[in-house]
């Protein structure tokens, strides 16, 4: 079996012209990630740059709204550009550029990984160039014009569906085009070894942070750590240092759009089954003959139709369990957490704030929840105002 | 080593040695034009035939092979209807012929049961893109079981991997003349004798190139270093101009190709 495995998942299901440059990714990581100065600058940026660490902020109105577990929102959102994108961005530019790389290409979906990638290329002195499904970039407008003030390029995505996917598929065809001066900076826990353990481990930061925090304010672990999956990387960041605490439930919510049942949908663990598909073997929605379906999420960040190998392991080893919500409930959630605790979540964090308004009163007081608001929701206030029928365009 | 029991050996006997490769997307623009064209292209000297399985998301192709995929997918073309094609191809031919897709139609339709479809129709050869060798062993077995052979890939950045893939490779070696994609190229710059000669020193299967080769001067050019041209979106363009009236251009074209192979020395 070939290398980065997880269970079955996982793999290296490349074309051969990447293999070279994959083997050398691993490697340069193997080799800074141990290095004491790459360490101490990551930090550095993490720190003095990206504002870590984040809060863990106690809710309390929202905890006597609910009526049962102690909620914790930890504040993903209050990083610098406004999401957990920056945490891993940070890490893998960075190692580009010991890498001797000049330029990084990424994929994005609602722009929070553009944004954060172009940022960090702006602030490394990297060439940036990012592709994005041309749907998302008129879903997210905004976004892309925020991504070209930070001096990079954005490729919109007319193949496929024009969504996440297909953004993905064209930053492997660029990279196969061009490796040598060029790192992929992938922005979730998928895609081929060594991507999903890079990814992980510069994530992995928020349950470090998470872990510390709870003890301090609790005294003990929390009953369950609750966040959104698309690829899955707020969410492997905020599962991985609970993982060997076998006490705390790891629950991860997916995209459910208009329903399971539904042919609009992203739930990539409810309806979806094994496959071969961007580097992984992992589970993807797909029709009967293996071709990839189009998926539909009103986030667009969870706008994809697979789920990174780490997760899908942990989902058939049974430790983390994996809930559809819907854009509806999403929604519900956007509006709810924005009246009762004063913040304006993205709505794929929404997704994550819906399933812990429906199960926490199932937890005793002395209890706690801690939820990952993996960004924040400027960015998705018009696209929820459309949902509302209120004609407001950005 | 089990050697396969296939028709690829026929494919490099031709009098130079040297043999030229065609692709088709399968159901491109339609199942009877697939079927038509595969003729064509015996009839004009191809020596094997390389029948794409479209995917929605074919991350090798460039904009040409992508689009044809696009085609075949929204004429309701599926890995039954490329069986079917090929059903319908050995009906009247024996050309060697293989598969062109990705792991995922395959994995999906289950490993044993795809292979055992291709043996019965006479399959030879599977090549897939996203199989590289670290991962080949899950589909490599089930395909020689039934006696097809899965095409190793050599690319421009393989370097030191180049013997370690040659060493283990059956059928024929495809060799991937440029970076990025496939699609037509004015120019090919990589030293593919060299990658050729370093392959030759640890095998003596047949290595074919392919990626970006469209005129005869190219063909002539790549044959001359290895052991056939292999072309794909050349011949998928004029399946995009002429449609369903394509099958004149093919032949024309196809062997304005094989002449321009075959006009190699040994």
């Amino acid at each position: 079996m070939s290398k980065g495995r997880y269970g079955i998942h996982g793999g290296q299901y490349v074309s051969e012209t990447l293999m070279n440059e994959l083997l050398h990714l691993e490697e340069s990581y193997e080799h800074y990630k141990n290095d004491p100065d790459f360490v101490r600058e990551l930090n550095d940026l993490l720190n003095e740059y990206a504002g870590r660490p984040s809060l863990l902020y106690y809710a309390e109105k929202m905890t006597k709204d609910l009526g049962g577990a102690k909620i914790y929102l930890k504040r993903e959102d209050l990083n610098h550009t406004g999401s957990h994108k920056i945490n891993n961005v940070l890490g893998q530019v960075l190692l580009a550029k010991k890498m001797g790389k000049t330029r990084i290409i990424a994929e994005t979906g609602a722009g929070q990984h553009g944004v954060a990638t172009a940022t960090a290329a702006a602030l490394l002195g990297m060439e940036c160039e990012i592709y994005m499904g041309k749907e998302d970039t008129e879903r997210q407008a905004l976004n892309v014009y925020r991504m070209e003030l930070l001096g990079a390029k954005v490729h919109p995505v007319t193949t496929g569906t024009q969504t996440l996917k297909d953004a993905v598929n064209e930053c492997m065809r660029e990279w196969t085009n061009r490796v040598n001066d060029t790192l992929y900076v992938l922005g979730s826990v998928m895609g081929p070894h060594p991507f999903p353990m890079i990814v992980r481990d510069f994530q992995s930061v928020i349950s470090r942070e998470a872990r510390q925090q709870i003890l301090e304010k609790e005294g003990k672990l929390p009953a369950a750590v609750v966040a959104c999956v698309g690829g899955g990387s707020n969410s492997m960041g905020m599962f991985w240092n609970f993982i060997e605490d076998k006490e705390v439930e790891l629950i991860g919510c997916e995209a459910a759009g208009k329903g399971v049942d539904t042919a609009e949908t992203a739930a990539t663990i409810a309806t979806g089954s094994l496959g071969i598909f961007h580097g992984m073997k992992s589970y993807f929605c797909q029709d009967e003959y293996g071709q990839i379906a189009p998926v539909y999420s009103i986030s667009a960040g969870l706008d994809y139709p697979g789920i990174g190998p780490e997760h899908a392991n942990l989902h058939d080893t049974g430790r983390a369990q994996y809930v559809p919500v819907t854009d509806d409930e999403a929604v519900d959630a956007f509006e709810y957490i924005a009246r009762t605790e004063g913040i304006i979540c993205a709505v794929e964090s929404a997704h994550a704030v819906a399933h812990v308004r429906k199960i926490a009163k199932n937890y005793s007081p002395d209890q706690s929840i801690i939820i990952c608001l993996s960004g924040r929701g400027d960015k998705d206030v018009a696209a929820i105002a459309r949902y509302r029928g209120v004609d407001l365009h950005e | 080593m089990k050697t396969l029991n296939n028709k690829l050996d026929k494919v490099f006997s031709t009098p130079n040695g040297k043999a030229f490769i065609c692709f088709l997307t399968a159901g491109d623009p339609a199942a009877d034009c697939t079927v038509e064209y595969i003729l064509e292209m015996e009839r004009a000297g191809a020596d094997l035939v390389e029948i794409g399985i479209p995917f929605s998301d074919p991350t090798a192709e460039g904009v040409v092979i992508q689009d044809a995929n696009i085609r075949a997918l929204k004429n309701g073309m599926t890995t039954d209807g490329a069986f079917e094609i090929v059903r319908r191809v050995r009906e009247k031919s024996q050309i060697p012929l293989a598969f062109m897709t990705y792991a995922n139609p395959v994995f999906h339709y289950g490993y044993d049961r795809f292979f055992t479809r291709c043996e019965e129709l006479g399959i030879d050869a599977i090549i897939i893109p996203d199989m590289p060798y670290e991962e080949k062993r899950e589909m490599e077995e089930p395909a020689n079981a039934h006696n097809v052979a899965l095409v190793s890939m050599i690319a421009p950045t393989s370097e030191d991997r180049i013997q370690t893939i040659a060493s283990e490779a059956k059928g024929f070696i495809y060799v991937v003349s440029s970076m990025g994609v496939t699609g037509v190229r004015s120019e090919i710059k990589t030293d593919l004798g060299a990658i050729v000669e370093s392959i030759r020193k640890v095998t003596d299967v047949p290595c074919a190139i392919g990626f970006g080769i469209s005129t005869p001067e190219q063909a002539k050019k790549m044959a001359a270093v290895s052991d056939g041209a292999i072309v794909g979106s050349a011949i998928v363009k004029l399946i995009a101009k002429y449609g369903e009236q394509a099958g004149p251009e093919i032949y024309k074209y196809v062997k304005s190709m094989k002449d321009a192979v075959g006009e190699c020395g040994r």
